[in-house]
């Protein structure tokens, strides 16, 4: 037994240079952007270096980070277990059980300066490094050099080639900086960051008014989801400032402060519930999620690199890495932890369906891609919302390699398959002859997308939907299901068009250098019966300076015939990279039991993600919490002990509940739950509440596995009927059929939302009310000041015939040797009008004062 | 209050420097056009140089105390004395009109508006100078007031001699429309003077003792400063004074109004009104508040109809200055701290915006939107700088504009001495949703006139290109008659473009100076608040 003393010892952690360094991460980038625009042009790579020496250089600093950060958490590990002494046998075998770690909380470490100050208040900037920063960081720097590599090919010969390296590379700045943020406030800055590079890369061919359309779009849209940022970061930062200045001595911007007051207790319901609510507003807009999921589809018309890295890694990540990163907030304002029906889970479940139906109907390839994106953000969305903030953090994790491998497959295509064209109908086609690595790794990743055991993403999409139904949301289970269902068959008809059948259009050699031209009214066009037979007004159509690119092109001779081909290294490397950790990463943190079934013995400690990414949910002692960020922590003895309520439905290891636990849990006696399911102890703080794992059992397993390969089995026979033996049944279905037409109708028009926002919101806004406001304000109350000043004219006429020359002539006459020295232009009249007007008011003012100074007086 | 009185000498120098300047000028021959600038810019340069020095000597760690102050009698029949100093909420604002001032004038070197006579154009500005410096350096409201007038004259000129086609109505508008607030605003100087005793106008004693005056006389004195302020901020409804101003200025007025002028009634409001007066501005904070969000609305609503490029950036300045009395209205540190950001980001960042509207109009000799566009094809340069600009206008992280907008919406959240909560933070989200109309017009303005191809009337060699076969990307065709940023251009733009830069990646640089100043107002505010 041990004392109650001893529990508080202190925890030596280790740190390391790049750790307390991080922030070079995100600063050398920054700066090799503001190098790209000075010198760029006059490098021998137009500024292409810069870009990808500071991204390296970011990826040896994560990385080590990386290790650090493992290290660290590792010495935590050891000195726990040196502390408890005589447990430790028992703590290893509960370790293997889920729920019942016992593991400290591991102290962040954070490096930061003052940034700017108010009320007296000094508020920082600088790195806030833990496992889930250091796990994006890495992420994002790795994926940001990969594309910045398949680029030097891919945008070879662009206009803009160094100014789209200068934006790639502040983009990659903006997430990195997103990711590390010690405060709120900085999150706001890198996720701006963002913001703007979205609009400098979407549009980058702006000359094209569809691009800049898009660009605008695109940026304007998440704008309105920013309202909720800001508004959300006031409150919390006035829902927690007081709480972290008594506390912690912090401020109310600070992410640990403000993940610890939401779990203390102290803030009301109320606030937490409207923090919590605003700040999903901002993470729906970001990323994408319904309804403001409109702005995805469109930013395709950004260079495909662009597409790649805004989908995979940066930009749509950095609304479910905000929700990821304050937590607490979350969980305690949706009351997750009681199982409440969140906002998040509503719309990420929306999300998952809406957005793979829209894929269906999609004929540009990057466009499938997009919206599987959205779909797939829905996941992670619908995670978070119940509590499975584990398998929504992996699932970024493995979602990036895989979409941005498959978003580079697509660029590959249309760089030397498809003749820069998107369009899988018209311009693909039998591919895979002719592209084989292009192919190959295509499939690995569509395998992996589709949750195919055991590619990546099985193991984290997997992990989601079993999370979900583990934690009683039945409905979102089967969501869930079905969207795993629908990835598999739009990806199958992606595929098929792409790879198989015959070739057409491009695909086939033959070069139609028609300019589509795109729709760029004012108001969006909706579709209708009678055009959707014809090739689509915006949809497929490559944009007209993609054309130009490809002119642009040909002058490198790599082009001479116009046949498919395979791409060159520097694409493929890239990819081919990315497919290999498509099929390997979900290793990462492999579940048990999935593991049993393939027959693999990962041993103690697999769940590396779990291990150190997830922070533990163990209370902190207040004492040296209050400190900075130090090298060591007291912990407190662990007081989580399984509870029945929620879902840790524990098979083999339920011995160990009992009294025994107990005996040498000693704060037991004051809270049952854990982090986030009770107020922790007075003195005590958490930063993590305290979330549930599912244990995966075999027929989930085969259960999902079922309805992917249901998926698999129904596109694939749909695809074969339908394209390649124009099954009559089938082919014309649309024009047969009412429903049918007015369902796909429905999809293509996008469920009508564009045409609402388009056509309603932005429209009357900007024309009638604008216009209306504008004529209220020059006939309205210019007019009552024009009103004013012409009696006023009149006024003084009277005045100045009868009493005015007496007054003030002096004045006048000063006025008037100013007057004639400025010379010409100014009319001798008018500037006695000003003058007269002037001593009037002057006259007026000083009756008034006298008569308001006797008022008052008296 | 505690006051440093080390080199007093150094602000009476650096505002009444100008004024050498002038009479050397009005001695100088007018016909020497090159003479006259360059003696207007040196004297210019000079006062900037001592400002520069005011800056070194100013002691950082006391920037809540008036520094460098002189109290010396002035006009003893009216008690009125000459009492100046500098602290933190003014340093900014000095320091920042001597720079406008200066830059401008270089940029007045090869960009003469076409009515012509440089000698007393410089002449104008340098007065102008005068008075700017004078406004933020008093101490006592006669002295103040005086100032405040001695500003509107040179800048009546400037409009109504060297504006656009409708300059003679505009330049009246602005000076009756200042000169009507400015009334009301000395009528309510004089109450409280003798309110207060008629003991002195020294800002210190009104401070002390303005607090004691009955709640409802201060309500009724704040009115009349209220009026006089609003005008000049210009705050809705009083504001129409202000398109036509900025429309039909020259570049050199838009900018200088833009960027200090309108911050004469924001200051007036932080520095007077409510210090002296803690219950007027009490009662008058939520209308304030409404007035400011109404503001920010209508202007963005204002922007979007435009469809003249210089009156839709002075459109976007009724929506930023209402950003800037938000937070003033809340009455607290976070909001009175972004308001005084706010000014200068703003000065900043519309007036480089007002230099762009300048030269686009040089060039393209409109500035009508429709007509415009491709002009990152036909000027890059100039085009990235509009970019940058809009992108700061619009509250973009990392650049000024963001920490006067986005800590103003932020305090609204929590006014303070128990102002309505409810009515703040409705306003709160109104401000939010403003930061998304000021997006959309600000972006969209970029669309159309950054974006796309040039108009044919303005591409290269007009008729020729057409020969040549319209749609042929022009992207390395610079052979136009349109020409990219000017050196003199760049000279005047630099400084503003990194000043935008370094105050948005650390604002700390400006905060640091105005906390403390800012802190000590509220405290005493407090005081009589409770």
């Amino acid at each position: 037994m041990l004392a109650a003393e001893e529990t508080y010892k202190a925890l030596e952690l280790s740190s390391g240079w790049f750790m307390e360094n991080a922030w070079l991460i995100a600063l050398i980038p920054a700066v090799a952007f503001a190098l790209i625009i000075a010198f760029g042009k006059k490098m021998p790579f137009k500024g292409a270096e810069f870009g990808l020496v500071s991204i390296g250089a970011s990826l040896v600093i994560a990385t080590g980070a990386g290790i650090q950060w493992v290290q660290r958490t590792d010495s935590a590990d050891d000195g726990g277990e040196a502390a408890q002494g005589a447990f430790n046998g028992i703590r290893g075998a509960l370790r293997a059980s889920e729920g019942a770690e016992a593991e400290p909380f591991i102290e962040p470490v954070v490096s930061q300066w003052v940034w700017w100050q108010n009320s007296g208040l000094e508020f920082g900037i600088g790195s806030h490094i833990d496992g889930l920063a250091v796990l994006l960081l890495w992420l994002v720097a790795f994926i940001s050099f990969l594309v910045q590599i398949f680029s030097l090919d891919y945008v070879r010969g662009d206009r803009r080639y160094t100014h789209f390296f200068a934006a790639l590379t502040l983009f990659s700045s903006g997430m990195l900086v997103m990711v590390m943020a010690s405060n709120t406030v900085q999150l706001i800055l890198g996720w701006e960051i963002m913001g703007l590079c979205s609009f400098m890369l979407i549009g980058h061919w702006w000359e094209d008014a569809y691009n800049s359309h898009s660009a605008l779009k695109a940026f304007f849209t998440v704008r309105v989801g920013d309202v909720g940022l800001l508004i959300g970061v006031a409150i919390l930062f006035f829902g927690s400032n007081q709480w972290a200045v008594d506390n912690l001595g912090t401020n109310g911007f600070d992410i640990q402060a403000i993940q610890a007051w939401a779990l203390s207790g102290d803030g009301s319901s109320w606030t937490l519930l409207m923090a919590a609510v605003t700040l999903f507003i901002a993470a729906i807009g970001k990323s994408g999620q319904f309804p403001f999921h409109t702005w995805l589809p469109d930013a395709m018309a950004g260079p495909t690199p662009v597409s790649s890295l805004l989908h995979s890694s940066t930009m749509v990540v950095a609304g479910v890495f905000l929700v990821a990163r304050i937590y607490p907030v979350f969980w305690e304002g949706f009351n997750i932890a009681n199982g409440g029906l969140s906002f998040i889970a509503i719309i990420g479940g929306i999300t998952i369906i809406i957005a793979a139906l829209l894929a269906f109907v999609q004929d540009d390839i990057k466009k499938v891609l997009a919206y599987s994106t959205v779909s797939q953000l829905g996941y992670m969305m619908l995670g978070l919302g119940t509590g499975a903030w584990l398998p929504a953090v992996f699932h970024v994790f493995t979602h990036a390699f895989f979409k941005c491998c498959l978003f580079l497959a697509a660029g590959s295509i249309s760089h030397s398959g498809s003749h820069h064209s998107f369009d899988m109908k018209k311009d693909m086609g039998g591919l895979r002859k002719f592209m084989p690595i292009t192919f190959a790794a295509w499939c690995v990743s569509t395998l992996a997308l589709t949750g195919v055991i055991p590619f990546a993403g099985f193991w984290s999409k997997d992990e989601i939907i079993d999370n979900v139904g583990d934690a009683g949301y039945t409905f979102l289970f089967w969501v869930g299901l079905v969207g795993a269902s629908l990835t598999a068959m739009y990806m199958t008809r992606a595929t098929y068009l792409t790879f198989f059948g015959e070739p057409r259009g491009a695909a086939a050699g033959i070069h139609h250098d028609d300019d589509h031209g795109y729709a760029t009214e004012y108001r969006e066009t909706v579709i209708t019966a009678a055009t959707i037979d014809r090739e689509l007004v915006t949809a497929g159509a490559p944009p007209k300076s993609l054309g130009a690119a490809a002119a642009h092109d040909d002058d490198h001779g790599d082009h001479g015939d116009h046949g498919p081909h395979e791409s060159g290294k520097l694409i493929l490397f890239p990819i081919v990279v990315l497919a290999v950790l498509a099929l390997t990463s979900g290793l990462a943190n492999p579940t048990p039991l999935a593991g049993d079934a393939l027959g693999l013995n990962l041993g103690e400690g697999a769940e590396l993600i779990k291990k150190y990414v997830e922070p533990r949910p163990e209370p902190v002692s207040l004492d040296i919490a209050a400190g900075h960020a130090g090298e060591s922590l007291q912990i407190l003895e662990p007081g989580f002990v399984l509870n029945d309520t929620a879902s840790f439905v524990l098979n083999d290891t339920a011995s160990f509940v009992p009294s025994e636990t107990a005996s040498f849990v000693p704060t037991a006696g004051d809270k049952k739950e854990g982090c986030g399911r009770s107020t922790p102890e007075v003195g005590t703080v958490c930063y993590f509440p305290a979330v549930s794992h599912a244990v995966p059992t075999l027929g989930k397993i085969l259960l999902s596995l079922g309805f992917v390969a249901f998926g698999y089995a129904a596109a694939i026979g749909f695809c074969i009927a339908f394209y390649k033996n124009k099954n009559a049944k089938l082919v014309g279905l649309t024009e047969r059929s009412r429903i049918a037409r007015g369902g796909y109708l429905f999809l293509k028009n996008k469920y009508y939302l564009d045409v609402l926002y388009q056509n309603v919101f932005v429209y009357f806004v900007s024309r009638p009310l604008a216009k209306a406001t504008y004529w209220f304000n020059q006939n309205v109350i210019d007019a009552a000041v024009d009103g004013v000043g012409a009696g006023g004219q009149r006024a003084g006429e009277f005045v100045y015939n009868n009493i005015d020359q007496k007054l003030v002539d002096g004045a006048v006459n000063a006025s008037g040797t100013i007057a004639s020295e400025t010379g010409h232009g100014l009319q001798p009249i008018q500037s006695g009008r000003v003058n007269h007007y002037a001593s009037l008011l002057f006259g007026a003012a000083a009756v008034g004062a006298i008569v308001l100074v006797i008022l008052n007086v008296s | 209050m505690e006051t440093l009185t080390d080199q007093n000498f150094l602000l009476t120098l650096g505002t009444f420097l100008p004024l050498v300047g002038v009479l050397v000028m009005m001695l100088w021959p007018k016909d020497d056009e090159s003479g006259v600038k360059s003696v207007g810019i040196a004297t210019a340069g000079a006062t900037l140089l001592v400002g520069i020095y005011t800056l070194t000597q100013f002691d950082y760690s006391q920037s809540e105390k008036m520094q460098f102050a002189v109290d010396a009698e002035w006009i003893e029949v009216i008690r009125s004395g000459y009492t100046i100093g500098l602290d933190g909420i003014s340093l900014p604002l000095y320091f920042l009109s001597m720079c406008v001032t200066f830059l401008v004038m270089i940029y007045t070197w090869d960009n003469m508006p076409d009515a012509g006579n440089p000698k007393a154009f410089y002449i104008l500005m340098l007065v102008l100078q005068t008075g700017m410096a004078g406004t933020f350096i008093s101490q006592d409201l006669i002295l103040f007031f005086v100032f405040f007038e001695i500003v509107l004259l040179p800048m009546y000129f400037m409009i109504g001699v060297w504006g656009g086609e409708d300059r003679q109505y505009a330049s009246l508008k602005f000076f009756l429309y200042t000169m009507f607030g400015s009334a009301f605003m000395l009528v309510a100087f004089l109450a409280l003077f003798f309110q207060t005793g008629g003991e002195s106008f020294g800002f210190a004693y009104l401070i002390e003792m303005g607090a004691g005056v009955d709640r409802d006389v201060q309500i009724w004195i704040f009115a009349g400063m209220f009026l006089g302020f609003a005008v000049k901020v210009p705050m809705f409804p009083f504001h129409t004074w202000l398109p036509d101003a900025h429309t039909q200025a020259p570049t050199q007025g838009s900018v200088i109004l833009a960027a200090i002028l309108l911050k004469l009634g924001t200051y007036g409001f932080v520095r007077i009104a409510i210090p002296m007066l803690p219950e007027g501005a009490k009662a008058w904070a939520p209308a304030i508040a409404i007035l400011a969000v109404i503001g920010i609305i209508y202007g963005a609503l204002g922007c979007l109809a435009q469809t003249d490029m210089k009156r839709l950036i002075a459109f976007s300045s009724v929506a930023h200055m209402g950003y800037v009395m938000l937070g003033i209205s809340t009455l607290t540190e976070f909001g009175i701290n972004a308001a005084l950001f706010g000014m200068v980001a703003h000065g900043l960042i519309t007036g480089m915006l007002f230099f762009i509207a300048g030269s686009v109009k040089h060039r393209f000799h409109t500035l009508e939107i429709s007509r415009l566009g491709g002009m990152l094809i036909q000027m890059p340069k100039m085009g990235w700088i509009l970019g940058f600009a809009s992108m700061a206008s619009l509250g973009l992280p990392g650049l000024a504009g963001f920490w006067g907008e986005f800590p103003a919406i932020l305090s609204a959240y929590q006014p303070g001495f128990g102002l309505n909560e409810v009515l703040f933070r409705v306003c709160m989200v109104i401000a939010a949703i403003g930061t998304v109309l000021a997006a959309a017009y600000l972006l969209w303005l970029y669309q159309r006139t950054a974006f796309g191809q040039p108009r044919e009337e303005f591409s290269s060699g007009g008729a020729h290109s057409l020969s040549a076969g319209v749609g042929d990307h022009a992207a390395d065709d610079h052979d136009s008659d349109i020409e990219d940023v000017r050196p003199t251009e760049w000279m005047a733009w630099t400084p503003f473009l990194i000043a935008i830069v370094v105050f948005g990646v650390y604002p700390q640089l400006m905060f640091k100076v105005m906390d403390p100043a800012v802190t000590q107002m509220v405290e005493t505010l407090g005081k009589s608040l409770g």
